[in-house]
């Protein structure tokens, strides 16, 4: 089975993370990137079928030319080459031109399943998924906890609230997990040394036949108008007992829903 | 208040021989970060062994690092390899302390074997799902190892092993066990290495011992009660196990003393990170001299250690003598361990001395590396013998 991983370069979520002040695109200069953590999984878990059934594991990567130190970061844990698109044009895309952007890539290449986290820690529209099997013309799998391939069939268990779905879909599919789905693997230190040697396909929208003009944030048919930091936090509220302390604390509990 | 230790500890600055070496002390801190550091304090105060974590330091080929590529290690020089333990050592001694047992028990099939019995076993011992223990002490013998009692007594294509062996790291959970027994007369030149199947019968790991400090490490007893070991499981022929043993040992001291470094860099890390932080008299303690020159003075003694042992290892790698080299290092480097996490029990004052902080159990864990791999007063024979000329100390 050939599996195509979608692996998105973000800023890493456990540091500062900032938009720029002119056009609030997110200022991927200053901060610390990494592989968005979904993805993380969705290799994991595209690695575990190569094993079990055999095929072969591509990354495809959206982003300018740093995401190469992400790209190599993911062949490290066992993929086997990797797609890399990158134009200048494409900064600032919303996700209806991504998607678009992806889905001409994959018109590139051989693919049984397209695996992707079910979110980026960055934008978290979640939509790429479902706009992409759109483009593709294949079902959308979307928010697996789990994934069994049967032969021709996929079936998903899509994580709820509440509990989870059962949704399956025969044929090519793309199907998008949660953080529940395994463990990622660590690279190893053999992977490490082998993943220098993979290859890595650059292509720009010229090679797509995607015209420069559809795709980044002056085209985008969505936009941020204003951005603010987050408020510093509140003071929380202080309870003296002076004999109703308890009731205090349990009236405070009931409003904020806690019971 | 907060736990200092949360805070990420400065980098080491480290010179790496290669763009490869780089990467891998990468690796090594990622998972120690990841898997290391969040379980050790729990671990260790339940006394349970993590065999899942060597599972995943073996499935990222940190447990076969020193050997030839050919056999499934990484190739790594000395050098190399030490660093990564130092850094394991720096989240958990007691795992960075496997690694370094583990690595030792490959020795003498690496180093010894025949070219069929390093493709036999081999493999597997550096495969990263196996584990190895080395079994040279006894209950009674300890320092004096060449006067060891364990009997393998040949029996056709057999040897009968009895006797009991101590202190055995390991001991009831590894994969395999270098066994070192008498198969001729008196002294060293009567000593054997054998390549043991831990499900041989009557084989019986005793109750592991309750320890001072790294409770998560497994040491027992191993009871051998004619226990069977097929002769072709001897490694370097008779009488050869003792030169294998000293042999093992020169690089299990090296191994031992990154440990060390490792730990006196946790307890500098954790002791300074709660000295910016603490104030008395109206100011962080560290801004005081008396508190501010025990750091100092810490910082540059690991710093001290570290270049003894690297630069021991850079011999070893060049394939220069360097046991002499190695005793100072794990001398000097497990001495300055013990004196470091005394201080910085200091550091913390009344909370250094109790477990909400871990520098009381870095304290305990410090001393035992002043005992294993040949206790510091035999590292100081080793040394003087060498200064005058062989002869007995």
């Amino acid at each position: 089975m050939k599996i195509v991983v979608l692996v998105k370069q973000v800023p890493d979520s456990g540091a500062e993370r900032t938009l720029k002040s002119d056009d609030f695109t997110v200022d991927r200069g200053s901060a610390s990137n990494v592989i968005n953590e979904m993805d993380e999984y969705a290799i994991e878990e595209a690695l575990r079928i190569k094993e079990a059934q055999g095929g072969e594991v591509t990354i495809l990567t959206v982003g300018p030319d740093g995401a190469t130190e992400s790209i190599r970061k993911a062949l490290s844990m066992g993929p086997d080459a990797a797609v890399h698109v990158v134009d200048g044009a494409i900064a600032g895309s919303d996700a209806v031109q991504t998607s678009a952007v992806l889905a001409a890539a994959l018109g590139t290449l051989e693919w049984d399943l397209v695996l992707c986290g079910a979110e980026a820690t960055d934008g978290r529209v979640q939509v790429i998924p479902h706009m992409l099997a759109e483009r593709l013309g294949v079902p959308a799998l979307t928010g697996a906890r789990k994934l069994t391939i049967d032969g021709d069939s996929r079936t998903i268990e899509r994580q709820t609230d509440e509990g989870y779905e059962v949704v399956r879909a025969d044929g090519k599919a793309v199907v998008s997990v949660w953080d529940t789905i395994n463990e990622p693997r660590y690279p190893s230190f053999k992977g490490i040394m082998a993943a220098k040697k993979k290859p890595v396909t650059t292509l720009s929208l010229a090679d797509l036949g995607l015209a420069p003009d559809t795709v980044g944030l002056a085209n985008a048919y969505s936009a941020v108008v204003s951005a603010a930091p987050r408020p510093a936090r509140q003071a929380g509220t202080r309870v003296t007992d002076e004999g109703e302390g308890g009731v205090q604390l349990v009236e405070f509990l009931a409003v904020e829903k806690f019971v | 208040m907060s736990a200092p230790g949360a805070a990420r500890p400065v980098a080491v600055e480290r010179m790496l021989p290669t763009e490869e070496a780089t990467e891998l002390l990468g690796l090594a801190a990622e998972i120690a970060d990841g898997e290391l550091a969040p379980r050790a304090a729990d671990f260790e105060a339940r006394g349970e062994f993590p065999r899942e974590v060597f599972r995943t330091l073996g499935r990222a080929g940190l447990l076969s690092l020193p050997y030839p590529e050919e056999y499934g290690g990484a190739d790594q020089p000395y050098e190399v390899y030490l660093q990564v333990v130092e850094e394991l050592a720096r989240r958990w001694l007691s795992v960075a302390l496997g690694v370094s047992v583990h690595t030792l028990s490959c020795f003498p099939v690496a180093e010894f074997g025949t070219d069929e019995q390093r493709k036999r076993f081999l493999p597997d011992m550096l495969g990263g799902e196996q584990l190895g223990a080395y079994c040279l002490s006894e209950p009674a013998g300890g320092s004096d190892a060449a006067a060891l009692t364990t009997r393998a007594v040949a029996d056709g294509d057999e040897y009968r092993v009895t006797g009991t062996k101590a202190w055995v790291s390991h001991g009831g959970c590894a994969d395999f066990y270098n066994l070192f027994a008498r198969t001729g007369g008196p002294g060293p030149e009567g000593i054997s290495c054998l390549l043991v199947d831990p499900a041989s019968p009557g084989l019986v790991p005793q109750a592991p011992e309750r320890k001072m400090g790294l409770s998560a490490e497994r040491t027992s007893q191993l009871a051998f009660d004619d226990v069977r070991v097929p002769a072709d499981r001897l490694l370097g022929g008779e009488g050869v196990g003792f030169r294998i043993a000293m042999r093992a040992l020169d690089g299990g001291r090296l191994g031992i003393a990154a440990c060390a470094v490792g730990l006196a860099q946790s307890a500098l890390d954790y002791a300074c990170a709660y000295a910016a932080e603490r104030e008395q008299f109206g100011r962080p303690i560290a801004a005081f001299q008396g508190v501010g020159f025990l750091l100092a003075d810490a910082a540059t003694q690991i710093a001290a250690a570290r270049s003894l042992v690297l630069s021991a290892a850079r011999l070893k790698d060049a394939g220069r003598p360097f046991s002499v080299e190695a005793a100072k290092a794990k001398l000097f480097a497990t001495d300055t361990a013990m004196r470091v996490t005394t201080d910085m029990v200091q550091v913390l004052g009344g909370y250094g001395y109790v477990a909400d902080h871990p520098v009381e159990r870095y304290f305990r864990e410090a001393k035992v590396l002043q005992i294993v791999e040949g206790t510091n007063q035999i590292q100081r024979v080793v040394i003087a013998r060498a200064l005058t000329g062989g002869g007995p100390v």
